[in-house]
């Protein structure tokens, strides 16, 4: 196998991370299937995509652990494969199995990560009381981690990320499992973070995480199937229309529906019936003639605005 | 009450912490049921009593007319219930899982093979039959275990959390099977700590701190928002968080990657009093309009009033 890596002509001082056709195969499998795209400096920044799509492939090569099979990717201004080092004491990396010594309390967590990152002395003593105020730590500092909720957890495992100062975050699912209030108190850490100029790469299985992002890719299959701002891909990169019908009875009215050819998608929202279609002019009074054959009763039938996720697996279904 | 699944003054108690206080339920033949809380919110704890599973230490509950302390056993027959936490045998293949719980709940006979298959099937599983459960993804364990659940074909089920930590493709083709057993008129009783799945549901019941603070269809929840939601598009979030935080009859500012969504007492007047302030501290303002919010933004709005 020969690598070979593509030049990036086109770097840029405010490009926290380029990617250039990035590839990386496994055997015959093909994990990261030439994607492109481009994080700026200070941008929270979404990748998404089902497990298995190739993020965590992605991610490991942005940290330079895994060598591309072929393109490139730069992370703020170094190659990943020339200077994996010099990116590795720039950027703090929360993954998914973070480990914190649950038999540490919340200081002796941050002295080891702070040393483990060459923070010494004054200088570890002072970022790790920003540190914790920043992630809103105060108060527990002397708890045993084991004893720490959820929530807390997370924010321990971000404050031993950024005590060296990484001008990049990546995140790998950082709020996996951890309920509503806590993921709120998490992005707007997040959001405090970029504020401050630290980048942010994220990713997420949670929609409404999704839609605080500045900006985001969705990656399916090891391609790149969609990406834009949250808005962007709701308004203009969804394949087909999501109509919402307001019928009775809503579950005989989606059997009567999923036997109509063409419908993209066909689910039950409650009392609502969505479905996805491709052309709407046509399809409609074809699903209001199927119901009213049926004699099910319409109540209401509108093209509906598009859900990231709804635009998303329209996107994956190609 | 008549209800499929019901529940007077349910609750728990765990030595001094009270996990259910006094909850109730009537829930129809056929509905999807959300419970939807955070962590600890106890949710666990309320599908356990209600599944049969566990005692409660005050109230009463009755799943298909079946009391469900003093017919626990015979209740077994009429309800699925999925742990959040359930075992799956890994060196087992998906369908040795299957026969396995087939074996456990007495599917006997000529019903049994025809039963695994369309099981396999409607679980989208069929083509995976032979692969061992421990090499499956997250949301095909997840399916694998529906289906176990689903072997003695229960008029209720119990789903704790079933789609935590499965990715957005796979949550919606679990919430299509889901779709599936409700049209066969099967009743589910879910939790979960996605509030977009909320609204998949028939009715959704809001848990926090052991009790139902609200109850009612996705599209009632909400409509209980307090206040009115402002959309402000403006490529100066910073600036503008800061500022309409300090503002007089501001609930609450939540950062949208463009955009900020403020929880305001009056939307018409804030509006105007927002787009003064925002210009005066230097912001462009792209856009400020109404908003519907979502149910998560509903939610969080409805405990931080607590």
């Amino acid at each position: 196998m020969t690598t070979h890596h593509l030049p990036l002509t086109t770097y840029a001082p405010d490009d926290a991370v380029i990617a250039e056709n990035l590839t990386r195969k496994f055997g015959k499998f093909i994990a990261v299937n030439t994607i492109s795209f481009r994080v700026a400096r200070g941008e929270i920044f979404g990748f998404l995509g089902p497990n298995g799509s190739g993020k965590t492939t992605t991610i490991k090569m942005l940290l330079g652990l895994l060598h591309p099979t072929s393109g490139a990717a730069n992370v703020l201004g170094y190659d990943v494969v020339h200077h994996p080092e010099k990116i590795r004491s720039m950027v703090g990396y929360v993954s998914q199995k973070f480990s914190l010594y649950t038999d540490l309390n919340v200081i002796e967590n941050l002295n080891f990560y702070g040393r483990a990152y060459r923070v010494w002395g004054k200088q570890l003593d002072a970022r790790r009381q920003i540190a914790i105020e920043l992630a809103g730590l105060v108060g527990v500092e002397r708890e045993l981690t084991a004893n720490l909720a959820g929530g807390f957890k997370q924010r321990l495992a971000l404050a031993a990320a950024i005590l060296h100062e990484p001008q990049l975050l990546i995140l790998d699912e950082p709020t996996a499992g951890v309920d509503p209030v806590s993921r709120r108190d998490f992005w707007k850490l997040l959001y405090r973070l970029a504020a401050q100029g630290t980048t942010i790469f994220v990713t997420t299985h949670y929609m409404d995480e999704a839609e605080q992002c500045h900006r985001l890719a969705f990656i399916h299959e090891g391609h790149i199937v969609a990406t834009g701002t949250p808005s962007d891909i709701k308004e203009k990169q969804m394949r087909g229309s999501v109509i919402e019908i307001d019928c009775d009875p809503p579950g005989r009215a989606l059997e009567i529906l999923r036997q109509i050819e063409n419908l993209d998608e066909t689910a039950l929202y409650g009392s609502l019936v969505h479905v996805v279609a491709r052309d709407v002019a046509a399809q409609q009074p074809q699903i209001e003639r199927a119901l009213r054959d049926a004699q099910i009763a319409i109540k209401s039938i509108a093209v509906i605005p598009p859900s990231l996720e709804d635009v998303f697996i329209a996107r994956a279904k190609g | 009450m008549t209800g499929q699944i019901t529940a007077t003054q349910l609750s728990k108690t765990f030595r001094k912490n009270q996990a259910v206080r006094g909850v109730s339920f009537d829930i129809a033949p056929g509905e999807i049921y959300g419970l939807i809380g955070p962590d600890g919110a106890g949710k666990t704890t309320t599908i356990r009593m209600l599944a049969g599973v566990m005692d409660p230490t005050r109230g009463t509950a009755r799943v298909n007319g079946l009391d469900t302390t003093r017919q626990a056993e015979q209740l077994r027959a009429h309800v699925g219930y999925m742990a959040q936490k359930f075992s799956l045998y890994g060196d087992l293949s998906v369908r040795e899982n299957i026969e396995f719980y087939a074996d456990i709940f007495g599917v006997r006979g000529k019903a049994r093979a025809e039963r695994i298959a369309r099981l396999l099937k409607f679980a989208r599983l069929d083509q995976f039959q032979d692969r061992d459960a421990g090499v499956l993804s997250g949301g095909m364990k997840k399916k694998l275990g529906l289906a176990c659940a689903f072997i003695h074909r229960p008029r209720v089920l119990f789903l704790d959390e079933p789609t935590n930590g499965v990715d957005p493709i796979s949550r919606r083709e679990f919430w299509d099977i889901l779709s599936d057993l409700h049209i066969e008129g099967v009743t589910i009783f879910i939790s979960t700590a996605y509030l977009d799945e909320a609204e998949r549901c028939s009715r959704v019941g809001l848990m926090y701190r052991g009790e139902i603070i609200r109850e009612g269809t996705p599209i009632a929840l909400r409509q209980l928002v307090q206040g009115d939601l402002l959309a402000i598009i403006t490529p100066d979030l910073q600036i503008a968080e800061n500022v309409a935080q300090k503002l007089p009859g501001i609930f609450e500012v939540q950062v949208y990657g463009d955009r900020l969504h403020v929880f305001v007492d009056a939307g018409a007047t804030r509006a105007r009093e927002i787009e003064i302030a925002l210009v005066a501290a230097g912001a462009t303002i792209k856009q400020i309009r109404p908003a519907a919010p979502h149910l998560q933004e509903a939610f969080i709005s409805l405990i931080s009033h607590l």
